[in-house]
């Protein structure tokens, strides 16, 4: 969240009074939202020592096991909850390592959004003039192609140019690239709106008068008093980067079967859901959702508590 | 007006100059069209021969050059797979994608006009917080898992609509499309409610919050100061000033559905440009590719182009002349 507790106790203090935590406490859906992502992250972090299985693993993988359903129906097996997919691999287990891998790209992907916007909201913002015009523009035009389909098309025109394989082995890296470069007008047009705003204030103008340098301007003074509307565009964001990954890897375009996220393993899944075997689909399908879902509900929150001024585009 | 629609213009050119160089770019470093052309039984020097011939190994500029003399009369080149023109084997697979757009966009229209105006006018009713909640989570759930989930309720389990294709396409008016018949219509039904399931809720949101900036403005509080039916202050004052901004966002999103119908046609199998596109790109097809991305680039310039400008013309105070913009 915002402020992190490892600070001195007086910010810790602080940030226990804050406004942020005073509505947090009134709000069951926030709390519900926040207490079950964390849940997510929390699992997704201790897969390895959580899960049943390791679905890296080819030793532990039987394929005497494979499609077996959940618990709860007739040929169930108690050794796998949730059932196993085609390979025999445990259902549970390959959705905790998947949402540790689908969470992993998206926050990077963000983290590297959040990079490019920072650099060129903040330069546009400040300088103005001409480079403003000129990224401004940029960022208009990159916008006015759907995210998804600038994603969509790089990661196509990567995939056949350096073969299946190569793709597959760089998958992770690859779709962060592609999905944190398709989406920086986002932060760059907000961080934008933010410093042109702040820029006017008069704690700039005296920093100005006491002769510090751009940069330290732009990063120690400006920055930091636009990071509401940075959080709140962040939640979405990581959603939306986690919705564009498993739409890359159900087109077949993101993680290869081997090393699945959740939308590898909806698309491993779909295979299978025309011969009735809806569970291989229907857990990671759900797991996905709700994660999606309680992302979104907290930056709806986020924005009605901090009700910044976002670029409307 | 005139100096706005050249400066609008103008930007689409360079645009399209800017997709067409990366476009072409993709199409000199993918593939080797020698190889495609004379197999691998030609020697090293009667290559490099061709090679020469075919100007292969002129500089990029000069290479660009051609492409783009070419792209301007239509030719984008020969599908490998197809062995025909790939804008020829593209634009037959454009009525089937637009028939998706086409019932999505008015699924889209019929129920978030009624809904979103709906939800602001009576923000408290519990059919209201219904309808956010629904749209919340609507939001939240991937066009191909609905996809999905659609395909295995009403094709599998009830078997009530066919689970892929396109059907039996009718004829009308010496028009082919799914539209003029039943069994077309059938195979409709899933892909444009899985289509529009991602943009619904958006627009639901977007026409409520413009209704609910419109009810709160000066203008309306003085008509019902006035004593004005309430029905009359909605649907015809209120209603009208919000659509001017969903009219604009809502070009723009019709653009976004194309790369939604790729998520959608991979799911039912749909034989429209999303599926063909997919299928290029495992066949490494680098023309089709290469028409593909033009294509659609197209399609985004002209209709954020068309917007921009029906915005201009609509709405009298957007700067024209784009001054201190």
């Amino acid at each position: 969240m915002a402020a992190i507790p490892s600070a001195a106790p007086g910010r810790w203090q602080r940030f226990r009074e804050s406004d942020l935590v005073y509505h947090f406490k009134r709000d069951k859906v926030a709390m519900f939202s926040f207490a079950l992502f964390l849940t997510f992250l929390l699992l997704a972090l201790f897969a390895p020592w959580i899960a049943p299985t390791d679905p890296y693993d080819k030793m532990s993988i039987d394929i005497m096991d494979s499609e077996i359903p959940p618990v709860w129906m007739d040929d169930g097996d108690p050794r796998f909850l949730l059932g196993t997919d085609e390979q025999g691999r445990d259902i549970l287990s390959t959705i905790l390592y998947g949402s540790r891998l689908s969470l992993t790209i998206g926050f990077l992907a963000v983290g590297l959004q959040l990079f490019l916007g920072i650099i060129i909201g903040m330069t546009a913002g400040y300088f103005g003039g001409r480079i403003d015009s000129f990224l401004m523009r940029l960022a208009d035009v990159q916008l006015s192609f759907s995210t998804l389909m600038v994603a969509i098309i790089i990661s196509a025109v990567f995939k056949a140019a350096f073969g299946g394989e190569f793709f597959s082995r760089y998958a992770v890296i690859m779709l962060i690239v592609v999905i944190g470069v398709a989406e920086w007008p986002q932060y760059a047009r907000t961080i934008r709106a933010s410093v042109l705003a702040e820029k006017e204030k008069e704690y700039v103008e005296a920093a100005r008068v006491i002769g510090f340098k751009s940069g330290r301007i732009m990063f120690r003074h400006i920055l930091p008093n636009c990071l509401s509307p940075i959080l709140v565009i962040s939640t979405v964001q990581v959603a939306n980067a986690i919705m564009s990954e498993a739409a890359l890897s159900f087109l077949g375009l993101g993680l290869p079967v081997d090393q699945p996220s959740l939308g590898a393993l909806i698309n491993t899944g779909f295979e299978f859901i025309f011969s009735g075997r809806w569970w291989i689909l229907l857990f990671p399908g759900l797991v996905l959702v709700a994660l999606v879902l309680v992302i979104n509900l907290l930056g709806d929150w986020l924005r009605d508590v901090f009700n910044p001024r976002i670029y409307k585009g | 007006m005139l100096i706005f629609l050249l400066k609008r213009t103008l930007q689409a050119v360079i645009v399209m100059l800017v997709i067409s160089v990366v476009a072409f770019a993709i199409q000199d470093n993918l593939g080797d069209p020698l190889r495609e052309l004379v197999g691998q039984s030609v020697s090293a020097a009667e290559r490099e021969m061709l090679r020469d011939e075919m100007g292969l190994n002129d500089p990029f500029i000069e290479k660009y050059g051609r492409f783009l003399k070419n792209a301007l009369h239509g030719d984008l080149g020969n599908s490998y797979f197809f062995k025909r023109p790939a804008l020829d084997v593209i634009i037959d697979k454009l009525g089937p994608t637009l028939e998706l757009v086409f019932g999505a966009t008015v699924i889209i229209v019929v129920f978030s006009i009624p809904l979103g105006v709906y939800t602001a006018i009576h923000p408290n009713t519990t059919f209201t917080k219904i309808v956010m909640a629904l749209s919340s989570i609507g939001i939240s759930i991937p066009v191909f898992l609905t996809a999905i989930m659609l395909t295995y309720i009403f094709a599998i389990q009830l078997g009530w609509l066919p689970s892929f294709g396109r059907g039996e396409p009718g004829q009308f008016a010496g028009i082919e499309s799914a539209y003029f018949s039943v069994d077309g219509l059938r195979h409709l039904i899933l892909p444009c409610i899985a289509l529009s399931s991602i943009m619904l809720p958006l627009f639901i949101r977007l026409v409520r919050s413009e209704m609910l900036e419109v009810l709160s403005s000066e203008y309306i509080k003085f008509a019902k100061a006035k004593g004005l039916a309430l029905n009359r202050i909605y649907y015809q004052h209120a209603l009208k000033n919000t659509m001017l901004p969903v009219l604009t966002v809502g070009g723009v999103q019709i653009g976004t559905m194309v790369a939604y119908t790729i998520l959608t046609e991979r799911v039912f199998q749909w034989p429209g440009m999303g599926f063909l596109f997919l299928e290029a790109v495992n066949r490494v097809d680098t023309p089709l590719i290469t028409a593909y991305v033009i294509f659609v680039g197209f399609i985004f310039v002209v209709t954020n182009t068309l917007v921009d400008l029906l915005y201009g013309l609509i709405n009298p105070t957007v700067n024209l002349t784009g001054k201190g913009a």
